[in-house]
């Protein structure tokens, strides 16, 4: 067998068995085939968006080209077929996160959208001036802001748990933010900006002791690791389809079904009725009732095509490869003089911000860039983490199940030939 | 010369390394703020206009090579000018980042501005190099306080 592109590197990943096939797994990612300015590219923008499997393409491609129609309205054939697989879609979300019920899952465009409808719909039914949202210091924008624009609108208050140098939250001070003005909890399962996974279970443990519902930001939890509902027993979980091998545009949020059944709808329109006249709207059974107006139906199969093709490699292998990747480029980029890793919680997923000292972060992407890396260097739409680290912005690498040894070497090169440019 | 080369040179690493005006003005008299949401660029341009005439220029903030290079440039060469001559020379420097002069070509007038010429071969960091120019002129527009490069 000739040594394909994509094997392990040998010198590196040596610390367990490699659980899996990443050369075979490269090969049904068509991006992953391309050159950038002249140099393989070595795609280490996962947290971002993650690239789509041809599956994925194929799944798009042939429901416009042979299923396109409207869902849920029509009594034609395809449009009962688009219908079909649309809703089937529903329940391979619904094992995905083992939910106990189809009904539990919404589709909306993204995360952002789904901790905006549990702000907008949840939030201003049932929050009161005075009360609290309790979120932390390792928030994306999009779990931030939703909250502050409620509690503009409520006069609610917003409260921060704390974190400390290493990217962990401080759980004691977690627990003392709790109290009778509590009326929700909303953190991020993994952090975008620091990798950092959180100790949801205890977080929402503590929560439900004194009767508060959690929201789970699973944007960067999704893709890297299994995640089941009903074992964490969280009241919301968000994540968006294109950081999961899908499309853009379309993510799911899921709810439970008592929460969504008490929640006003967020939008109004078609489908999400069962009765308008002038006087008088009767509103659609949950989850239809959040899915106003015609949705993304080919982002919806085209999900369910990547939740597929995650599921057959398997969440818990993804996770444990993912594992071997990250300490093996936490290894090699430690090497580097001048070189800091923010954000070193013990447990971590498939992210590595880091600076280099006296080279800013925007100069290190585009040298990394013109080496074919492709890494993300800004503030990861979490302003506040990096205000707490000290640092403008922070170069990220974030990988996937079909990243390599070999691509963090080219990663470890291209590091070294920005410090030779900036010397 | 590779475009990387040609982005980092010399000189644009040294402005980098060693900023010139790059502290607060006590006594201006016009102030912007302007920053990059893109990458966390931030700069306060400080001036002191007398007449028409920038009698003194400073910057101070965060940012990229690129960003740091091209503010400091441009305190360097808009000292003495008047607002008219700045306001001229911004255009032109624009157009240059944009790709739309040839460096090479004296009647632009762009003087040792004409390092960041290589900045055109990287659309996502002509933002960089034209913060500074954008906070400038809202500061000598006093327009409003905050410049944005979006
Ligand atoms: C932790 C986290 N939350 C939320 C989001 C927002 O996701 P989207 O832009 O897909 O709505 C992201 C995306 O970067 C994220 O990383």
């Amino acid at each position: 067998m000739k040594p394909a592109q994509g094997v392990i590197a040998p010198q590196g990943l040596r610390t367990g068995r490699t659980v899996l096939d990443v050369a075979r797994i490269r090969e049904d990612f068509p991006i992953l085939k391309q050159q950038v300015h002249g140099k393989p590219l070595v795609y280490f923008d996962n947290a971002a968006t993650s690239q789509k499997p041809q599956v994925v393409i194929d799944t798009l491609n042939r429901y416009y080209a042979t299923e396109n129609a409207n869902i849920h309205r029509g009594i034609h054939f395809l449009s009962e077929l688009a219908t079909a697989e649309y809703e089937e879609t529903r329940n391979k979300v619904k094992r995905f996160l083992n939910a106990s019920e189809s009904r539990e899952i919404v589709f909306v465009r993204g995360t952002t959208e789904g901790i905006n409808l549990v702000a907008q719909s949840y939030g201003r039914r049932f929050f009161k001036e005075g009360d609290e949202v309790v979120i932390s210091a390792m928030e994306h924008h999009s779990n931030i802001v939703p909250w502050q624009m409620l509690c503009e609108q409520v006069g609610a208050r917003l409260r921060v748990i704390p974190m400390n140098h290493d990217g962990e939250l401080l759980l004691d001070e977690y627990e003392r933010l709790l109290g009778a003005r509590t009326k929700l909890v909303s953190v991020a399962h993994v952090s975008n900006a620091l990798g950092t996974i959180n100790p949801i279970g205890r977080i929402i443990e503590s929560a439900h002791r004194r009767n508060i519902p959690v929201l789970v930001d699973g944007a960067q939890a999704a893709p890297h690791m299994k995640v089941d509902v009903q074992e964490l027993d969280c009241d919301f979980y968000a994540f968006s389809g294109h950081k999961l091998f899908g499309p853009t545009g379309i993510g799911v949020l899921y709810g439970k079904a008592r929460h969504l059944e008490a929640m006003p709808p967020y939008q109004g329109g078609g489908d999400m009725i069962s009765l308008v006249t002038f006087e008088k709207t009767h509103y659609n059974i949950i989850p239809y009732k959040f899915e106003a107006g015609t949705p993304h139906i080919a982002g919806v199969i085209g999900l369910g095509a990547a939740i597929d093709y995650v599921s057959g490699i398997g969440l818990d292998a993804v996770a444990a490869y993912e594992g071997e990747v990250l300490a093996y480029a936490t290894a090699q980029l430690s090497t580097i003089q001048g070189l800091r890793i923010i954000g070193r919680a013990k447990e971590k997923a498939s992210v590595l911000s880091f600076v280099l000292e006296g080279v800013h972060p925007h100069d290190i992407g585009t040298v990394l860039d013109r080496e074919g890396v492709a890494i993300r260097a800004g503030h990861h739409c979490a302003m506040p983490v990096m205000q707490r680290f000290g640092v403008p912005a922070t170069a990220r690498a974030s990988f996937a199940f079909y990243n390599t040894g070999e691509e963090v070497d080219v990663l470890v090169r291209a590091v070294r030939k920005v410090l030779k440019v900036f010397g | 010369m590779s475009e990387l080369s040609e982005l980092y040179q010399e000189v644009i690493l040294d402005h980098n390394k060693s900023p010139r005006n790059f502290h607060r003005l006590a006594d201006a008299n016009r102030r912007a703020e302007g920053y990059n949401p893109l990458c966390g660029d931030q700069i306060t341009v400080y001036v002191k206009v007398e007449d028409d005439v920038i009698k003194e220029i400073s910057f101070e903030g965060s940012g990229c090579a690129i960003s740091k290079a091209s503010a400091s440039m441009m305190t360097d060469s808009l000292k003495g000018r008047t607002t008219a001559e700045a306001e001229a020379l911004f255009d032109r420097v624009h157009k240059m980042l944009k790709g739309e002069v040839n460096p090479g070509d004296d009647s632009h007038d762009l003087g040792k501005l004409a390092v960041l010429s290589g900045v055109c071969h990287f659309p996502a960091r002509v933002k960089c190099a034209s913060l500074s120019w954008h906070t400038l002129r809202t500061a000598l527009k006093r327009e409003k306080e905050v410049a944005s490069t979006e």
